[in-house]
């Protein structure tokens, strides 16, 4: 007797919603095999079941919620004699055990070898995807399909009635169709002007260095943080850069909440907001940051991260770039963005040595503020990364 | 660019190489006063005397030692043996004799040999002359394995053959001989490499000699059920190609090779050996062969054209690959 409990279907669910049953007592399962939908708040997720065996018995009712960990329902495993349900009345059990002997010791999936190549690399679980090649077999096409489903960038469905199972839809396509027309609505609308600054940053990554001696090295603060704190601080004295563009006025944010360019690794690109990032001490905004990326990889952003960030950075730093000048997220009105960290000659109170450098950039909506509010903007963000102390 | 059979383009490249080198000469069975069994050097003894153009006992064991004897004296012998099946009365020179040379010598001797055979069945003459056995040649280090394929091919391979200072053997499919097909001018034809006949990327069609005309047949009834298929002409039975080979297969992710030899210990089971050893990973389908069925060839026309591989099977092949 095995028993089915309801799974954890993503780091910070705790309980869920019992939409569906797929299976009824007497049916015979296999390891993989969709068995009920559960709805996490998130979305609607087909559970698999990872035995062979025969359903016993259903114990959670369709409609109730419960926590992670419930039994749902028993199962008998595979081989055992499959037994008749021991106590409820037994519904028409009589032929379907002789189709569940039936069923083959369950042998490894089959798959291809650059499917489980690729499947490696995405990170996915082989098992979980439905093959279409050649004796059912999974292929390089279906784990790429089933890498794309989880998209973080789709709003999570309101708190409705339970949606159908969607079908498998090209969510990579979805993605690239979302972010094409932000893009072109942004492209179509906002009068960008450009503004670039050359930021001397000896002293943040002196000062970042000695403070990271301090701390255990799973809590070091990355120059990713120490930037998003200067842009945070800096926008407290430039409102008119943090805010929306809606029906024709700016309106302020209600506070800095800013968001943070992340590509994922099946394509594409989110821009989720860390809160209040100007009054967040610089390790906490370190956590949060980790947080984020980690979440929006694995695709279980909160909707509110979604929807409400005042001003995006990004960084193409890593990605060896000297400067990005971005496109404006609608309806937002301004982008920050950074380059690389690179020496360069710098000439200081007269004299000429190496220093590493950034290029920081303004994208900035000219219906919301001027080039000449957006240089100021730039300045002071300079001189507040002189101060890192104040970060 | 002008229309040529693969027999005309065959006897052009033989015509340029005995004029051109006096060194060259020709000689086997019926090549003389018959012209050669499949008609590629008619007219050649009245053009270049018995002395180039010699017609020989039945003994191929026999003027194949001759010719390793001329070329190791200084001659570029062409030998030409009717059909594959009769060289292996002759396999204990090439494999023994031929192919050692250099090794046995020390590097002091090579034998610079290009020995032409026709392969393969089709025409109705029976099992003893029907065979194909090019793996058994391409299982020999030491010397190199043509399997010329397109007219283009038939005109160009003989020359960088007979230039080879090791033995070439060069396998005319007797299918082709009638085959027409367009010359380029100036045409180019290397003895290394493989080539993709047809670029496609849902599946990669694998194969040499005779097999090409009908895999390409096959591609295009793919294509037509909306299949992309890929078709390399191996053209170099040794040393094999790997890189297009591989190139084609991590490309196309699945592969078909067709070969007419038998199944069991062919060149098609050498070629999946190679592409699992250097392309597993790429591979997303079992890899799937064409071959001939596993019996003496059949004279009766259906029973022969039944044991052959054919667009149909290949066809049906390639689907298989695909859920």
């Amino acid at each position: 007797m095995t028993e089915f409990k309801l799974p954890s279907l993503g780091a910070d669910m705790d309980e869920g919603k019992l939409l569906e049953w797929k299976v009824k007592p007497g049916d015979a399962v296999k390891r993989g095999q969709v068995i009920a939908v559960v709805d996490t708040s998130k979305a609607a997720v087909d559970v698999e079941v990872w035995h062979d065996g025969v359903v016993e018995e259903l114990i959670t009712k369709e409609g109730e919620t419960i926590p992670v960990g419930t039994v749902m329902a028993k199962l008998s495993g595979a081989g055992e004699a499959v037994a008749v349900p021991p106590s409820a009345p037994a519904p028409a059990p009589a032929p379907k055990p002789a189709r569940a002997k039936a069923v083959p010791p369950s042998l490894r999936k089959p798959a291809s070898p650059a499917a489980r190549k690729r499947a490696h690399e995405l990170d996915v679980d082989i098992d979980k995807v439905t093959g279409t090649g050649p004796h059912g077999a999974v292929t390089l096409e279906d784990v790429e399909k089933t890498a794309k489903k989880p998209t973080p960038a789709k709003k999570p469905a309101p708190a409705a009635p339970a949606p159908a199972p969607s079908p498998a839809v090209d969510r990579q396509l979805e993605m690239r169709k979302a972010i094409g027309a932000a893009m072109s609505r942004s492209k179509r609308e906002i009068p960008h002007y450009y503004l670039a600054e050359t930021i001397p940053m000896h002293k943040a990554l002196e000062h970042l260095a000695r403070a990271n001696e301090a701390r255990p090295v799973t809590e070091r603060v990355l120059m990713g943080a120490l930037q998003l704190k200067a842009v945070a601080l800096t926008l407290r004295q430039f409102p008119e850069l943090n805010g929306f563009w809606r029906d024709g006025a700016f309106r302020p944010g209600a506070g800095i909440h800013v968001g943070v360019a992340i590509s994922l690794r099946q394509g594409g690109l989110v821009a989720p907001a860390i809160h209040d990032v100007d009054e967040r001490g610089l390790e906490d905004l370190m956590r949060a940051l980790a947080d984020l990326v980690k979440r929006a990889r694995a695709g279980s952003l909160r909707s509110s991260e979604m929807s409400d960030p005042t001003i995006t950075v990004t960084n193409l730093g890593e990605q060896g770039v000297e400067a990005v000048y971005g496109v404006i997220y609608p309806p937002q009105v301004a982008l920050v963005g950074f380059g690389r960290i690179a020496e360069r000659a710098w000439a200081e109170d007269g004299a000429l040595r190496a220093a590493p450098v950034v290029t920081a950039t303004l994208s900035g909506d000219h219906r919301a503020s001027d080039g000449h509010r957006g240089a100021r903007f730039l300045a002071a963000l300079r001189e507040q990364l002189q101060r890192p102390e104040e970060l | 660019m002008r229309k040529i059979s693969f027999r005309e383009a065959l006897r052009e490249a033989h015509h340029e190489a005995l004029t051109k080198d006096p060194r060259v000469f020709l000689m086997g069975e019926d090549v003389g006063k018959y012209g050669g069994s499949y008609a590629v050097s008619k007219g050649f003894l009245e053009e270049f005397g018995p002395e180039r153009i010699r017609d020989t006992p039945l003994s191929e064991l026999g003027f194949t030692g001759a010719g390793i004897g001329a070329a190791l004296g200084g001659m570029r012998p062409i030998v030409e043996v009717m059909t594959v099946n009769f060289s292996l009365l002759a396999l204990d020179q090439i494999v023994n004799t031929a192919s050692l040379y250099r090794h046995m010598s020390g590097g002091q001797f090579s034998v610079p040999l290009v020995i032409r055979m026709a392969t393969g069945a089709g025409r109705q003459i029976g099992a003893q002359h029907s065979h194909s056995l090019e793996n058994w040649y391409a299982h020999i280090p030491g010397i190199k394995v043509l399997a010329p394929a397109t007219v283009e091919d038939a005109r160009g391979m003989l020359a960088p053959a007979l230039a080879d200072p090791d033995p070439v053997v060069i396998f005319e499919h007797a299918e082709l001989y009638n085959m027409q097909g367009e010359l380029p001018e100036p045409w180019s034809a290397d003895i290394k490499s493989a080539m993709v006949r047809k670029p496609g990327t849902a599946v990669s069609l694998i194969t040499y000699g005779g097999s090409l005309p009908k895999t390409l047949q096959a591609a295009d009834m793919l294509s037509k059920d909306g299949i992309d298929a890929e078709v390399v002409d191996l053209r170099v039975l040794r040393p094999l190609d790997d890189k297009t080979i591989m190139a084609s297969v991590a490309k196309c992710r699945r592969a078909v090779i067709v070969d007419e030899g038998w199944k069991t210990g062919s060149l098609a089971g050498e070629l999946m050996a190679r592409i699992v050893e250097h392309a597993f990973y790429e591979l997303d389908a079992p890899l799937a062969r064409v071959c001939s069925e596993e019996v003496p060839m059949p004279y009766a026309r259906h029973m022969e054209q039944a044991a052959l591989p054919q667009p149909e099977k290949i066809v049906a092949a390639a689907k298989g690959l695909f859920g």
